[in-house]
């Protein structure tokens, strides 16, 4: 929109968001070759279980996930309640906690030898399986069951924003035309609410494609634990990504139809806001009913899993308290502590081109760099993997050339390789905050400061940085928080003998020790609340 | 001038690597730390030589390979026969010739050409239900057998040392005849592959199956540990086959790595592996047999009672490998 920004802010924008969709091309390019038939002898073999079970779970999990959100989402929007206040952010908690514990808290309680099971049977004298039914929480179900709990919350998040942004004028139209709460919610806000439905859901369903733990742990063989299984299993990492692109597939068919669910949602305007007075007031029964839902759900899907995860970690805090914990937790904090600010230097950069550059084609970058985030880490890893051994290699032949010994492998054999690979999945969600964030800064500013003199980097220094703190701030808190908890990358991409907090509590859990990593698993959960708690503060102030 | 810069460049990346060059060793370990340290401890102490010993859980093969001529490391550690096996197969090794190594090391636990070596043997044991199955005499091939229906529990089939044992069965039997018996298997299970060994024994205490393939150092874990005492003492350990081949056995290992920067400091840990001092104590940390004959096993190892193993060379199981794989598969055991 403005003119003079030279070619050299292009041309870097360019290169950053080539360097991160790298890890995609060389991915594709891998896919592409010849694989000695282990494709087709798993085509022929598991794959079509690998794929029904990833569809299945993508689907169940979409439809749990909803029927868990959607009635909290309506109650937060439109009701009023006690205690509606807390509950409202309270919701939000399972977010921070991740699919794996959950799942692991789960199956010992739930197991045969679980003390469920243990209880029923001492309970009603049973003394094997064939004695009664129970479902097994190992399987399909119980996986999809696990993953809803833990992912609603994205949904319910998204949904509850849509109620509450819809137009003040048509709820009191519906209350006019004598519509009771339910015909309001049916008729006028869930269908209004699609788009947000849509948006919420796919995310949920990329996050279970993405999921690798819980499957893993629940023996439940999906696309995502037959690429880690096909490459380090087989050793075939040309295979490995030819799964890989499969699950690209359905992820990018899953983007497609979010843009699209979006694309509509520009169709209404949201003008007032629903105010505190027009809430529904529930009746006492009903806001027993209310309360008792969303007090249940967030029972089962938080204060339950951490409560275990807290008594675990107090029965075995001695063995847990040690010098490894800290190191632990050093590697991983100064690892999404890289990895944020890389990505908010990224989102910066890349935002500011958009928004000044005179060239149309200036908008591309930043589309470009958000593409990794559909990757999920085991098939990011070989994206990532692939092209740095190449560059390893180069660095070394060069050195020989010039008549020096090698520096080994400087980016894969450390955690290079592993902050890259957060960098290109997490930049998407700084580039979106900052994004956000631009859009409430007036355009007139700029041309004001370009009037007064400013060039294009005190413009970006003196005008738009102070003003964008905000939306910096909780993009780097989101790709902190993310970059905490991610684990496939981090089990494929760690340098040997390297852990972080990730990859520790899942050694454990895998060992069916959880026990053990309670204490790491707690500091996970911990930092995960901290930017909840933050994003929930300014969406309320938002709300004012 | 560029190749200045880069000369300069590459002289102060290297610097870190070349410093302390001398007297050091790289071993990657499929072992778990706790059950090597205190060994390379003694090494060190013996040697001079300082090792770096780094544990991973998979992929160790798949990394060196990516690392090719650049990997650091020197020695692998396996847990387990395939491992041995994957890291041959992929032109990872180099052939070692020690006569140390030979002497100590039995023929039918070393490759004939050298590119690996057996440290430890364990067995693949079937555990029974102390109260409810009679039996000490069970075979791999009576697991397929229609009377123990729904009473078979065990790991993912696709664990190293399942596939080690598939590979047993089809030297042994052929893979048509492997793969009626892997259905049988699959059709006799309590529940869907999963856990590890020790969670077999806990679900056979629980009454959940009678029968749990695992192995044998587990037992003695087991009852070492207060809290799992209890698991181990519901059942029986079974030595299988008795009556016929011997029980199948798989190894730990090692081997030395095709591009290992620190040649003849690896080939001087290995001798000291495969010595009776080392031998006696990494047999003993984990409750497995040593490979050297004159070696004798734990007190609690050896209280379990003597038993036959399984004579078909070790090295004969890796021609079967990948035909074990793929026999999982197409039976779909796991799933």
């Amino acid at each position: 929109m403005i003119l003079g920004l030279a070619r050299s802010w292009s041309l870097t924008g360019y290169a950053i968001a080539a360097l991160l969709v790298l890890p995609l091309l060389a991915l594709i390019f891998q896919a592409a070759q010849p694989d000695e038939a282990v494709f087709a002898h798993l085509l022929s073999t598991v794959l079509p279980t690998y794929i029904s079970n990833s569809l299945w779970l993508m689907l169940w999990v979409c439809v749990g996930a909803l029927l868990l959100a959607l009635p909290c989402a309506w109650l937060m929007a439109r009701c009023e309640f006690i205690g509606r206040r807390y509950l409202q952010w309270a919701l939000l908690l399972p977010l921070a906690m991740p699919a794996y514990i959950v799942a692991y808290v789960y199956t010992d309680l739930l197991d045969y030898a679980g003390p469920v099971q243990m209880g029923l049977r001492s309970l009603f004298g049973w003394n094997s399986p064939k004695d009664y039914l129970f479902p097994e929480i190992r399987s399909l179900g119980g996986a999809a069951c696990v993953l809803s709990l833990v992912l609603f919350p994205y949904i319910y998040l998204l949904v509850r924003t849509a109620f509450m942004e819809q137009s003040l004028s048509l709820a009191h139209a519906s209350r006019i035309m004598g519509c009771s709460p339910w015909q309001s919610f049916w008729r006028l806000s869930l269908p209004m609410a699609r788009p947000a439905i849509a948006v919420g859901v796919a995310l949920v369903a990329m996050e279970t494609a993405a999921d690798f733990a819980t499957v893993s742990y629940f023996a439940l063989p999906t696309l995502t634990t037959a690429v880690y299984d096909t490459w380090l299993g087989y050793g075939n990492l040309t295979a490995a990504a030819k799964l890989s692109a499969i699950i690209l597939l359905v992820v990018f068919s899953l983007i497609g139809f979010e843009r699209f669910a979006r694309r509509k949602q520009q169709l209404f305007q949201k003008q007032s806001r629903i105010q505190e007075s027009d809430l529904y007031r529930l009746s006492p029964i009903q806001t027993l009913l209310a309360i008792g839902y969303c007090i249940l759900l967030l029972l089962l899907s938080f204060i339950l899993p951490s409560g275990i995860l807290l008594s675990y970690a107090i029965d075995y805090f001695e063995q847990s308290w040690d010098p490894i914990f800290w190191q632990l937790s050093l590697n991983s904090f100064s690892l999404a502590l890289i990895a944020s600010l890389i990505c908010c230097l990224i989102a910066l950069l890349l935002m500011f081109i958009r928004r000044v550059s005179p060239r149309a084609t200036d908008t591309l970058p930043s589309r470009l760099a958000s593409t990794g985030y559909a990757l999920p880490g085991t098939v990011l890893a070989i994206g990532v993997l692939v092209p740095l051994t190449l560059l390893d290699f180069a660095i070394n032949d060069m050195a020989e050339w010039i008549g020096l010994s090698g520096p080994g492998l400087l980016l894969t054999g450390s955690t290079t390789a592993l902050v890259f690979a957060f960098c290109v999945r997490f930049a998407a969600i700084a580039i979106g905050s900052v994004e956000a964030s631009y859009k409430r800064i007036s355009p007139s500013l700029d041309m004001v400061s370009l009037t007064l003199g400013q060039t294009p980097r005190q413009l970006l220094q003196r005008v738009h940085l102070p003003l964008l703190t905000k939306g910096l701030f909780a993009g780097a808190l989101l790709v902190f928080i993310e970059s905490m908890k991610e684990l496939p990358a981090a089990l494929l991409l760690r340098p040997i003998g390297f852990e972080n907090l990730a990859t520790y509590v899942f050694q454990f859990v895998s060992d069916e020790k959880l026990e053990h990593g309670a204490l790491p698993a707690i500091v996970i959960v911990l930092v995960g609340l901290v930017p909840l708690i933050y994003l929930n503060r300014s969406l309320e102030q938002d709300s004012r | 001038m560029k190749r200045v810069t880069f000369a300069a460049l590459f002289g102060l990346m290297s610097v870190a690597q070349s410093a302390y060059a001398d007297e050091k060793l790289t071993v990657y370990s499929y072992r778990q730390a706790f059950l090597v340290e205190p060994i390379l401890k003694r090494f060190t102490e013996d040697t001079g030589i300082s090792v770096n010993l780094v544990f991973a859980k998979d992929g160790i093969a798949e990394r060196i390979a990516r690392e090719g001529r650049l990997s650091p490391a020197d020695l692998v550690l396996t847990s387990d026969f395939s491992r041995l096996v994957e890291l041959v197969e992929k032109d990872l090794t180099s052939p070692v010739n020690s006569d140390k190594l030979n002497t100590n090391i039995p023929a039918q636990y070393r490759d004939p050409e050298g590119q690996w070596y057996a440290l430890t043997m364990r067995v693949r044991n079937l555990y029974t239900a102390k109260d409810r199955l009679e039996t000490q005499t069970i075979s791999y091939e009576e697991l397929a057998d229609p009377k123990y229906k729904g009473k078979i529990c065990t790991r993912s089939g696709k664990h190293p040392y399942n596939i080690a044992l598939v590979a047993s069965m089809i030297a042994h039997h052929g893979e048509a005849e492997t793969k009626t018996w892997l259905q049988g298997v699959k059709t006799n299970l309590a529940r869907k592959p999963q856990g590890n060994d020790r969670a077999q024994v806990k679900a056979v205490k629980e009454g959940l199956c009678d029968i749990a393939i695992g192995n044998s150092y587990y037992y003695g874990n087991m009852l070492q540990d207060p809290e799992q005492k209890s698991w181990a003492e519901a059942v029986n350990i079974n030595f299988p086959n008795q009556a016929d081949r011997g029980a199948h056995v798989n190894v730990s290992g090692m081997v030395l790595t095709r591009h290992a920067p620190n040649k003849d400091n690896a080939i001087k840990l290995m001798e000291f592996l495969s010595a009776d001092v080392a031998q006696k104590a990494y047999a003993e940390v984990n409750m497995e047999y040593p490979v050297k004959a004159d070696v004798a096993p734990s007190t609690l190892v050896a209280s379990w009672g003597e038993f036959k193993s399984d004579q078909l060379p070790i090295f004969k199981l890796a021609e079967y490998h990948q035909a074990a794989v793929k026999l999982l598969d197409e039976v779909q055991f796991d799933l």
